[in-house]
């Protein structure tokens, strides 16, 4: 993070820096440090692609402003031969800051130990894509950062060689020293940085090869942030301290579309160290990213602001969702979705195959409005001074940040500038910058004193943009084997998309396309449908977004059918899932993909039973089972990823259900941090598991009912199982495709607890999250 | 006038009484490493040890405090090398980090008084403190690394 003074001064005097001088001022400290100019070359896409897919852009080159291909930006070597690395993704917990400096070291044959990394401001322009979210981060620029390392110690090498007057071909780049064997002599990379940078930009750039990898690919790497992190010294968004810094809150309205009708402030303003109320004007329906409204205090200190919060009397006007009632609500669902809805996929004749059908099972399935509620919640610090704002932020998308301050505070792109902190926590949340743009408006209300705006829990859980609230309804018919021959389905969910468009309806193609239309089941008869939904809240992603609910249901239904059919699930699963083959995405209907090229990511078909397999066998699959105790399985394909999960439950006789090991089997093709993979397994497997047995967000006259973590339960260390095993299934090469990892471990958790928890006691749990229905 | 001491420095402290430590030793001596997570003692995000004992920050007034040693995680070790801290660098425990000064508070306080816990005590003594990132499997390892009963993780799998 870049808290200097000076630079700051300079920022307010409206000039936006470029890296060098932030290099230079904040992170080498010296004159003298060099940026290496390379030229990067992403990796080629299949050569095989189509004329039309050649002109559609994926991975990288499909996200808004792609991949920045200047190396000035990624890459710089001091003197001293300290290398640092610029990483332009927010790191909130997946450990992507360690793995892209890593990833550059490696090609660069750097020594760990001289490597550091720092922090990207909000600039797509020049750094590239920055929406930290998708599961995208390794997915979309682990082989950009490999060529920026490599055309970096080639460069090193050629200067090396000249000063040497030796052919390029004689000498090496090993951990960080240039040698030349045949003379004995060597050198640091710091003593030729200078020269290399004025070397023309070499065009063919070799990458190492994957076996003299030294730190990609061995999970032998710590995080960089450790000491910083264990020591309390981390900077996250509520941690920001500027000299002269007031502290914010905000009482927004309860419900979705509220506004304020007036307040009285004469109380609140008696609190001592109150230095200004004022109202944000609520954002219309639908608020997009911008801030709800409200009442703003701004004083001393923060518990002065929450004090005379607590102290104001205002007057709402709860606007059109006044109504909302998640109970009313989940029956309008399930309504719609008794009802046929907009096909969004079909093949062969459903209705037809159903009629003729020996047995026919029908299932609806529910998952509620949830929280992100990151352990941080949201927070920024802003200042908004002389025609300026520089805010510092824990946001999954600076420039987006970046784009609503620019349009809270009618200011141009080159006097905003938007710093990126360590996010505790984001989970989809800190994608939606909201707290930034109310940071920046309270330091403007007090005249450009620098401002920290924090959200409290309660905040967090009454204002937040949630998980969509869902019913799914499934039919099948099975034929005399028990092999089902029509599949319906119904996708019923409010749509993210409403925070965007009035009342879409609808959900949207990435929303279809998380687990509902590439369904890669063999069913000869399939439709699925999207039938009409409203939201009445703020809708947005939560990680692993509309796979929860897709994979909850999917996965809970096929072992509803193996039941029907007398079968084994596990088989029953596989045998479903049909013989190895390749899925066009396209031909099934999804036009999404995650962003990927159709050609070079299709479901596979084989790696997805390959990930059931090994996760149930890490749970001892067929073994013998206790009274009350059961095993379940479930897999689900998302973000270009496999995973499976085998969990082992025991339900007692009073109904408590716990999970006593969870086997999580995963396939992301190239394991380039497989310690973080693991860790991000494991996190997932705590999320899903939160998300199935206690967590829930219910909302009453359109408020929500939960306040605290008393009443949105999250997984605690009690009830996390004393057994996670994580089995990475290794696919393909080095340069296979890459899969996405932060959010494919949450969707198959709940289903094989579900599915668990059938084999224990026959009891079918449809409805998340478990709570005590197993009591009644 | 309220005296105190934070990380064995003497500090006196003059405003509103009520104020929670939290937010004294955040917004006043710039102690940022206590997190603030839900303000009702129901996350542990601000444990820190008053008096050797770990107590959550944000429902303890400064008043509270008065004439007491507050410990927070910047002064929990000199040189940030408490065998807590040491195991969970070596667990690499962080996803975020963001409750982790918290986890570590709380299992520094949980070695003092029970220097050999059980996965028992720890799910017991730990259970106040919230990881979304899901960290727990980790915790659990490091606790009993730092209290030097660690059973290493084996290949494949992380027990």
């Amino acid at each position: 993070m870049i808290h200097d003074a000076k630079l700051s001064a300079e920022l307010a005097a409206g000039t936006k820096p470029t890296l060098d001088n932030v290099s230079r001022r904040g992170i080498l400290g010296g004159a003298g440090a060099l940026v290496l100019a390379l030229s990067l070359r992403p990796a080629r896409a299949d050569e095989t692609q189509t004329k039309e897919q050649k002109e559609q852009k994926f991975g990288a080159d499909g996200m808004p402003h792609g991949w920045r291909d200047d190396p000035k930006v990624f890459v710089a070597i001091a003197p001293d031969g300290t290398v640092t690395v610029t990483n332009h993704r927010s790191d909130m917990g997946q450990g992507i800051r360690t793995s892209v400096a890593f990833t550059v070291a490696d090609e660069l044959e750097a020594d760990w130990s001289k490597v550091k990394v720092v922090q990207a401001w909000g600039d797509e322009t020049r750094f590239g894509n920055q929406d930290t979210d998708g599961s995208r981060s390794t997915r979309h620029f682990f082989q950009h950062f490999r060529h920026a390392g490599a055309a970096a110690r080639l460069m090193l090498i050629q200067a090396a060689a000249k000063q040497w007057g030796v052919p390029v071909t004689e000498v090496t780049a090993v951990n960080h020293t240039l040698t030349h064997a045949k003379s004995g002599r060597t050198l640091g990379y710091g003593a030729v940085a200078q020269a290399a940078a004025e070397l023309p930009v070499p065009t063919d750039v070799k990458l190492k090869d994957p076996k003299d990898f030294r730190y990609i690919g061995t999970g032998k790497i710590g995080l960089i942030d450790n000491v910083d992190i264990t020591t309390g010294k981390a900077i996250y968004g509520l941690d920001t301290k500027l000299d002269g810094m007031l502290y914010a809150v905000v009482a927004r309205p309860a419900v979705y579309g509220g506004t304020v009708k007036s307040f009285d402030d004469s109380e609140a303003k008696k609190v001592p160290g109150v230095v200004k109320i004022f109202k944000i004007d609520a954002t219309p329906i639908p608020t997009e990213f911008m801030p709800l409204g409200g009442v703003a205090v701004v004083a001393k200190n923060t518990w002065a602001a929450l004090k005379a919060r607590d102290a104001l009397k205002i007057t709402w006007d709860d606007g059109p969702n006044a109504g909302y009632d998640t109970d009313a609500f989940r029956k309008e669902l399930e309504a719609a979705a008794r009802k046929p809805g907009k096909v969004v996929r079909t093949q062969g004749d459903v209705d037809g195959a159903l009629a003729k059908a020996k047995t026919k099972v029908q299932a609806e399935y529910f998952v509620p409005h949830l929280a992100q509620a990151p352990m941080e919640p949201p927070a920024a610090v802003a200042r908004v001074k002389d025609g300026f704002c520089e805010a510092w932020a824990c946001v999954q998308g600076p420039q987006a940040a970046n784009d609503r301050l620019m349009k809270a505070l009618k200011l141009p792109d080159d006097k905003v500038k938007v710093n990126v902190t360590l996010l505790g926590g984001g989970f989809g949340r800190k994608s939606k910058p909201d707290y930034v743009v109310e940071a920046a408006l309270c330091s403007q209300a007090v005249g450009g004193a620098p401002v920290k705006l924090a959200w409290t829990r309660e905040d967090d859980l009454h204002h937040g943009f949630y998980h969509t609230i869902s019913v799914e309804h499934l039919e099948a018919g099975l034929d005399e084997k028990g092999m089902p021959v029509a599949w319906l389905h119904r996708s019923v969910a409010p749509t993210i998309g409403s925070i965007f468009a009035p009342d879409p309806k609808h959900e949207l193609p990435f929303e279809l396309g998380m687990g509902l239309v590439n369904t890669p089941l063999n069913i000869p008869n399939m439709r699925l449908e999207n039938p009409e939904a409203a939201a009445h809240v703020r809708v947005g992603w939560f990680r692993s977004v509309s796979n929860i609910p897709h994979a909850f249901a999917i996965q809970s239904f096929v072992s509803e059918l193996a039941h029907a059919a007398g079968r084994e699930p596990k088989e029953y699963l596989l045998d479903l899932i049909g013989p190895d083959r390749k899925i066009s995405p396209t031909e099934i209907g999804d036009v999404w993909n995650y962003g990927e090229d159709p050609k070079r990511y299709p479901i596979e078909t084989g790696r997805l039973r390959g990930v059931i397999e090994a996760a149930a066998k890490g749970a001892g699959w067929g073994r013998e089972m206790p009274k009350g105790s059961g095993l379940g399985v479930a897999g689900h394909y998302s973000f270009v990823t496999y995973t499976a999960v085998a969990a082992e439950v025991e339900v007692d006789d009073k109904g408590q259900v716990k999970v006593k090991a969870i086997d999580i089997a995963v396939d992301c093709g190239p394991q380039v941090n497989p310690e973080r993979i693991r860790s991000q397994m494991e996190g997932a497997v705590v999320m899903g598991m939160g998300l199935a047995l206690t967590s829930e967000i219910t909302f009453k006259q359109g408020r929500a009912v939960q306040n605290n973590f008393d009443g949105y339960e999250v997984l605690r260390i009690d009830a996390a199982p004393k057994v996670v095993r994580v089995h990475l299934v290794p696919s393909g090469n080095w340069d296979g495709p890459l899969g996405g990892v932060g959010e494919p471990g949450v969707p198959p958790v709940a289903p094989a607890i579900a599915n668990a928890i059938f084999a224990a006691t026959g009891r079918r749990v449809r409805q998340l999250p478990i709570r005590d229905q197993l009591s009644a | 006038m309220i005296k105190l001491t934070v990380n064995g420095a003497a500090r006196s402290f003059d405003g509103d009484p009520d104020m929670p430590l939290l937010w004294y030793l955040r917004d006043e001596l710039g102690l940022t490493g206590t997190k603030f997570g839900c303000g009702v003692s129901l996350c542990g995000a601000c444990t820190i040890h008053l008096g050797g004992a770990a107590t959550r920050a944000c429902i303890t007034p400064v008043s509270a405090a008065a004439g007491q040693e507050v410990v927070t995680i910047e002064g929990l070790s000199p040189d940030g090398n408490h065998p807590v801290q040491v195991a969970w660098r070596e667990q690499n425990v962080a996803q975020c980090g963001f409750c982790q000064c918290g986890q570590i508070m709380q299992a520094a306080a949980l070695l003092k008084d029970t220097p050999k816990p059980t996965d028992e005590d720890i799910d017991t003594t730990m259970s106040g403190n919230i990881c979304r990132c899901g960290t727990y499997p980790r915790i659990r390892t490091a606790i009993h690394q730092a209290a030097g009963q660690t059973a290493p993780a084996t290949k494949g799998e992380r027990l």
